[in-house]
């Protein structure tokens, strides 16, 4: 627009000319533009700003010695910089081991979940079969249905595994799944792990959106379904279902929920974290048999070191693969 | 096209007849290409159904059987029911001193905390979808939250007692200095006699505004690529037709994204729900595994969450479908 005006007042002509050649107008959009740039960026810095903050703040925490805490001199800027606290949050949280497991346990569980949901996702956008629109429901449903709900239950099954009464008839007793990883595996084999239902959802999108005459072509040309499935949907497919994945995989890391409940078997990060409390007292103590009482301000400043511990590799994932993370959701969640 | 290739039924089961047929063989159906079809794809969803089954449906009966009865746990695995007339929830809604009430305050929260997130994230996707420096940055910024107020992440530091005390300390301090602007701008307008309730929401939100952008993460995601796959010639036209940016932003913007606000909203509001952060979760866990070990108790009052969790989605549903409608 500005380009077009520039050629009728005259290019060459200074910016006072031109803008009194235009009567003012050309003074008024230049303020105008001014005005709506600097208050976005006054907006945008200051939204960003409330989102970084927390972190900083953590970092600079994180290197502070226990006396720094309760200066109140001292704001972000440690006075007496220590490692220290490092040390006692990995051993608190037994962090290299809770880490690895956390890991490991994170791309074993996404990956099934991204598996499952690939497959049901394809049957669901490409498939006409009886009672789909029951099922599709029951994908909505899967979304909603907190799974705080049936908790309680979930509990008790695994607590007490039994497959129709077939364990207890051999070996005369129920098995306790709870402290292994099978239960969990299962359900994000089945869909029903965490958030499962939204990946289908997504998946489905994509799918659907995929003309139909790939296949067609494919099925003239003699191509299997199995084979269409693998060789002509997939490869286009990988964004959303890396998108898919790398979500999966974050929320698997921080999730707290099932870890609890199905996990308990493994130490993970994210249940060490949040039952660090717990130990401290034994841990500060100099007698293993007693525990001291820590201090509040203490606490939690190593609880925010150990959101540091848990986040800081996402956040570096995340840079590497933010395109992935956005560009094919934006793929998926356009068209209604 | 799928009206033409229905065919007339004889019978009222004609239909379900017709769909057992495709799955026996032995018969006319099962070797068309429809029913070769629906195989592969009941085929393909057969894990969900499977999960759907076992660890979805199965549950929730039982969860719901629990909530009605009295569950009591033996020692060394089992439990018993006894029937108790609805015991549980009467329990949970009326004589649990805190149950009521944090469902109370969660649900009053949680309307404000959707209202303000999608007006917020449909704002910052409008920003983001324009071209100015920093872009990329400031997306990479925005969608930092998807990781950082995930699963144990947001609750962990305000279930601290010393963290709460210490903002509760910090809002003393403020208030005493003055220091506090949103809340002197609050005092100031209630003085001069302005509808004092919707203010009081409206600085709730001001004050709530961290929570909120923490929760608006995928919001923006959605919200964005909604704003993209508006065609670009359409802003054009409505440029050569004379139309100011305001008019083409409640003309073509708006209804364009509308259909994503649902979406979002539902999203929003399961969210909310599910948070670890969340008072009546929280509530659920401590009579789950707490001292008690009332199962019963506990499924009571998930249910009563999750009863209320659906009514929301309702209503916002029927809302903003109506409001959405009447645009086009």
């Amino acid at each position: 627009m500005s380009k077009d005006n520039t050629i009728f007042i005259g290019k060459n002509k200074s910016f006072r000319e031109r803008n009194r050649r235009s009567g003012g107008y050309l003074m008024k959009r230049r303020a105008k533009e001014i005005c709506v740039s600097v208050i976005r960026a006054l907006l945008m810095f200051g939204l960003c700003f409330m989102i970084i903050q927390p972190m900083l703040t953590r970092f600079s925490m994180s290197f502070m010695e226990e006396r720094d805490l309760y200066d109140s001199t001292i704001i972000l800027l440690p006075r007496h910089v220590t490692l220290e606290n490092y040390k006692i949050v990995s051993d608190l949280t037994s962090f290299p081991e809770s880490m690895i497991n956390t890991l490991w346990i994170s791309i074993v569980i996404s990956l099934c979940q991204v598996v499952a949901a690939t497959l049901v996702a394809y049957g669901f956008a490409r498939y006409e079969f009886p009672l789909k629109k029951f099922w599709f429901a029951c994908v909505v449903l899967l979304i909603i249905i907190p799974p705080q709900t049936i908790q309680t239950s979930l509990y008790i099954t695994f607590a007490q595994f039994d497959m129709f009464g077939i364990i207890k008839a051999i070996t005369g007793d129920t098995v306790n799944l709870r402290s292994s990883m099978l239960p969990y595996v299962l359900m994000s084999l089945t869909c029903m792990g965490l958030k499962n239902g939204l990946f289908i959802y997504m998946m489905r999108q994509y799918f659907k959106n995929v003309p139909a005459s790939l296949e067609e072509a494919a099925y003239v040309d003699g191509c299997g379904t199995m084979h269409t499935f693998v060789k002509i949907m997939l490869p286009d497919a990988v964004p959303t279902i890396a998108s898919c994945f790398l979500f999966s995989f974050v929320w698997q890391w921080t999730d707290l929920f099932y870890s609890r409940n199905f996990l308990t078997g493994y130490r993970l990060f994210a249940v060490q974290m949040s039952t660090m409390v717990s130990r401290m007292g034994r841990y500060f103590s100099s007698d293993a048999t007693q525990s001291v009482i820590v201090p509040n301000g203490r606490q939690l400043q190593l609880i925010s070191i150990a959101v540091l511990f848990c986040c800081v590799p996402l956040i570096i994932l995340y840079c590497f693969t933010q395109r992935t993370f956005v560009e094919s959701l934006a793929m998926t969640g356009s068209k209604e | 096209m799928k009206k033409d290739m229905r065919v007339h039924r004889e019978h009222w089961y004609s239909g379900i007849l017709e769909a057992i047929q495709m799955y026996v063989p032995g018969n006319k159906v099962y070797h068309t290409m429809p029913a070769r079809r629906a195989r592969t794809g009941t085929l393909f969803i057969l894990p969900f159904i499977i999960g759907f089954i076992f660890f979805m449906v199965r549950p929730l009966v039982l969860s719901l059987q629990m909530s009605l009865n009295e569950v009591n746990l033996i020692r060394g695995g089992g439990f018993t029911m006894t029937w108790n007339d609805f015991y549980n929830y009467h329990y949970a809604l009326q004589t649990d001193p805190n149950f009521n009430e944090y469902l109370v305050s969660e649900i009053g929260r949680m309307a404000i905390n959707t209202i303000a997130t999608l007006v917020l994230s449909f704002v910052i996707a409008v920003i983001l979808n324009q071209k100015f420096k920093g872009r990329i940055l400031c997306r990479i910024i925005f969608f930092l939250p998807v990781i950082l107020s995930s699963g144990v992440l947001p609750g962990i530091e305000s279930s601290n007692e010393f963290y709460n005390m210490m903002t509760d300390i910090g809002k003393s301090v403020q208030e005493s200095s003055g220091v506090n602007v949103s809340q002197t701008l609050q005092d100031l307008l209630q003085v001069s006699g302005v509808a004092g309730d919707i203010f009081d929401v409206v600085f709730q939100m001001i004050d709530a505004i961290y929570d909120i952008v923490m929760a608006s993460g995928i919001q923006i995601i959605v919200f964005l690529s909604g704003l993209q796959s508006i065609s670009p010639s359409l802003y054009e036209a409505a440029d050569v037709e004379g139309c100011s940016a305001w008019e083409s932003f409640w003309k073509i913007t708006f209804p364009m994204v509308s259909p994503l606000l649902l979406v979002n909203c539902i999203y929003t509001i399961i969210d909310f729900f599910m948070k670890n952060n969340n008072r009546v979760i929280e509530k659920i866990n401590d009579v789950m595994y707490g001292v008690r070990m009332d199962f019963g108790a506990a499924s009571a009052m998930s249910w009563i969450y999750f009863g209320v969790a659906l009514l929301f989605i309702g209503i916002s549903t029927f809302i903003i479908t109506r409001a959405v409608k009447s645009y086009e």
